[in-house]
């Protein structure tokens, strides 16, 4: 039965892909290094997954696993974009320099 | 209710999607960087108002300690480290997923701690949820071979054994008959569970030793694709679109970034993979050597003064002599007397995709001064000196000349079509690869011998005293 709900769902990650490979692959090799860290905080997305695990409080142990999921769904979302953030602000044009 | 969250996630997916988009040039990255953080923080409250969420202290203290840690890794980097840095966060990812995974088992499944209660499981969640905890298991283990491969606490060479095809094959087959067995009878399930998240460990464990240090690049763009992978397959499991789309993404962004790298290295993905380039001491065809031209560091600025336009190569060597920041002001030096200078970076300079674009940023290089190795080609010829600075397999003119090269066939800088080269280099040793470079006997050659940082500061010294 819930196989039926499966293909909204494939559906919707069909096109993200696609999009994904299209706005990708418009990104200059220049900033292929701040796109993988900004890539890896996006990443920390699985952050919700994580706060309905640990924030539901079915059981003790899914809250345990939850918690520790979002320590380090939240250490990928605060590391990756505050880094790639850093990165970023080191590209400079010469006459922005001055 | 439902509905609100789930025009918030989807707000959040299109700022993510815009702020990849803005990526696409360096004056808006940043800005694109920033929606994307916005975006985040949409889908992270919009969460917490949805949910029922009954217990706070869980969820804040959570939060604080992972942005805290966070916060410290970005912060104290280096950016020399920063593929270290990718490599953790994408193991990170791949746990977050995997512990996700495990805790919607614990959840809707089986409780270890009430082992009376079992629920009745349907086959697309026991499908998702053990899809999920095997990828991020795979990205877990992996990443931190990764990164201890590229921090050097382990060996950067390939790691390999009699059998390990065998090996490998018999873990996946393990993974697979597993895998399947939980999902036609999950009602005893919970110990083939546990032994699934084992074999994912050692699944990741025993595909990444094989790859050796240099071969690191395509690694950690692959983990990457993982790690959105994972996210995604964790959205399949708690039906929520934001991961879906958001996981995809990513997957897709590791994806392109591991096919760039293997086509800089003209070298195939399962080649990467099982191969175990490096291993086997490769001897090109060496014959034909013959004699270098060595100069000394006025010999070279005398060359410099002269030149009109020149190209400096940097390679991982560069960063390795610190020699960033010495090579930047000889640049600048060249500029202010009316010299053309360019920075050509081969994609596979530095230890990430980008990573040498990273160095020469921080160390105040003007973006636009940076060309990608498709840009500088065609007009290498119109340039009067190509400096190569701790680059050597990237500039390999074997690469294009030497059918029984290991590296024949790889896209290299042509730096020995402009009219002179001088390569910076500490001494004739190998490469990254161990393959001999015909380039330092060419007769447009001249070999600079010593520390890149003392012989750019050298440079440096003659072109201020006049």
């Amino acid at each position: 039965m819930t196989l039926d709900l499966l293909v909204p769902l494939l559906f919707i990650f069909g096109l993200a892909i696609f999009l994904g490979v299209e706005v990708i692959s418009r990104v200059p090799s220049i900033l292929h290094t701040p796109l993988m860290s900004g890539s890896n905080a996006i990443s920390g997305i699985t952050i919700v997954g994580a706060l309905v695990a640990a924030g539901e409080g079915h059981n003790t142990v899914s809250t345990i696993l939850g918690t520790a999921a979002i320590i380090f769904a939240m250490i990928n979302v605060v590391g990756g974009y505050m880094v790639t953030n850093r990165m970023l602000s080191m590209f400079r044009k010469k006459e922005d320099a001055k | 209710m439902k509905f609100i969250a789930e025009v918030f996630y989807l707000i959040a997916a299109l700022l993510f999607v815009t702020g990849l988009k803005k990526m696409s040039k360096p004056e808006t990255a940043r800005n694109g960087n920033f929606l994307s953080s916005f975006g985040m923080l949409i889908a992270i409250v919009a969460t917490l108002v949805h949910y029922n969420i009954l217990d706070w202290t869980y969820i804040i203290g959570g939060i604080l300690a992972g942005s805290v840690i966070g916060l410290i890794l970005a912060k104290t980097v280096k950016m020399t480290e920063m593929p270290q840095m990718v490599a953790l966060l994408n193991g990170y990812g791949g746990l977050a997923s995997l512990l996700v995974g495990f805790a919607e088992f614990s959840r809707q499944f089986y409780d270890v701690t009430n082992p009376d209660v079992m629920h009745s499981i349907d086959l697309y969640t026991s499908i998702t949820i053990i899809l999920t905890v095997l990828v991020g298991a795979i990205t877990f283990s992996g990443s931190i071979i990764a990164w201890a491969k590229l921090k050097e606490v382990m060996t950067g060479k390939p790691i390999l054994f009699k059998g390990q095809q065998f090996v490998n094959a018999a873990i996946l087959i393990a993974a697979v008959v597993g895998g399947v067995m939980f999902c036609i009878n999950p009602a005893d399930s919970y110990y083939i569970f546990i032994a699934l998240i084992g074999i994912g460990l050692i699944l990741g464990i025993t595909s990444v030793i094989p790859i050796g240090g240099a071969d690191m690049p395509v690694v950690i763009s692959l983990l990457n694709s993982y790690s959105g992978i994972a996210a995604c397959l964790a959205g399949f499991v708690i039906q929520n679109n934001a991961l879906i789309v958001t996981g995809s993404l990513v997957g897709a962004s590791g994806i392109i970034l591991t096919k760039i790298m293997c086509k800089a290295m003209n070298r195939s993905l399962a080649n990467v993979l099982f191969s175990g380039f490096g291993a086997v001491q490769v001897k090109s065809g060496s014959g034909e050597k013959g004699e270098v031209n060595p100069v000394s560091v006025e010999d070279a600025y005398a060359l410099l003064e002269a030149a009109n336009s020149v190209c400096i190569v940097p390679g991982y060597g560069l960063a390795v002599a610190q020699a960033q920041h010495a090579c930047r002001e000889l640049a600048d030096l060249l500029e202010k007397k009316g010299t053309e200078v360019r920075f050509a970076i081969h994609p596979v300079a530095g230890r990430m995709p980008g990573h040498m674009n990273v160095l020469l940023a921080e160390a105040n290089v003007s973006y636009d001064h940076l060309y990608e190795m498709d840009a500088v080609n065609p007009i290498i010829n119109t340039v009067d000196i190509c400096l190569v600075i701790g680059a050597n397999d990237v500039v390999n003119p074997a690469a294009r000349e030497d059918k029984s090269s290991p590296i024949y066939g790889m896209p290299i800088i042509n730096v020995d079509y402009s009219r002179t080269v001088i390569v910076m280099k500490r001494s004739m040793a190998t490469g990254f690869a161990g393959i001999e470079n015909p380039l330092f006997y060419k007769s447009n050659t001249r070999m600079l011998f010593g520390d890149a940082k003392n012989v750019l500061q050298g440079l440096v010294a003659e072109f201020k005293k006049v």
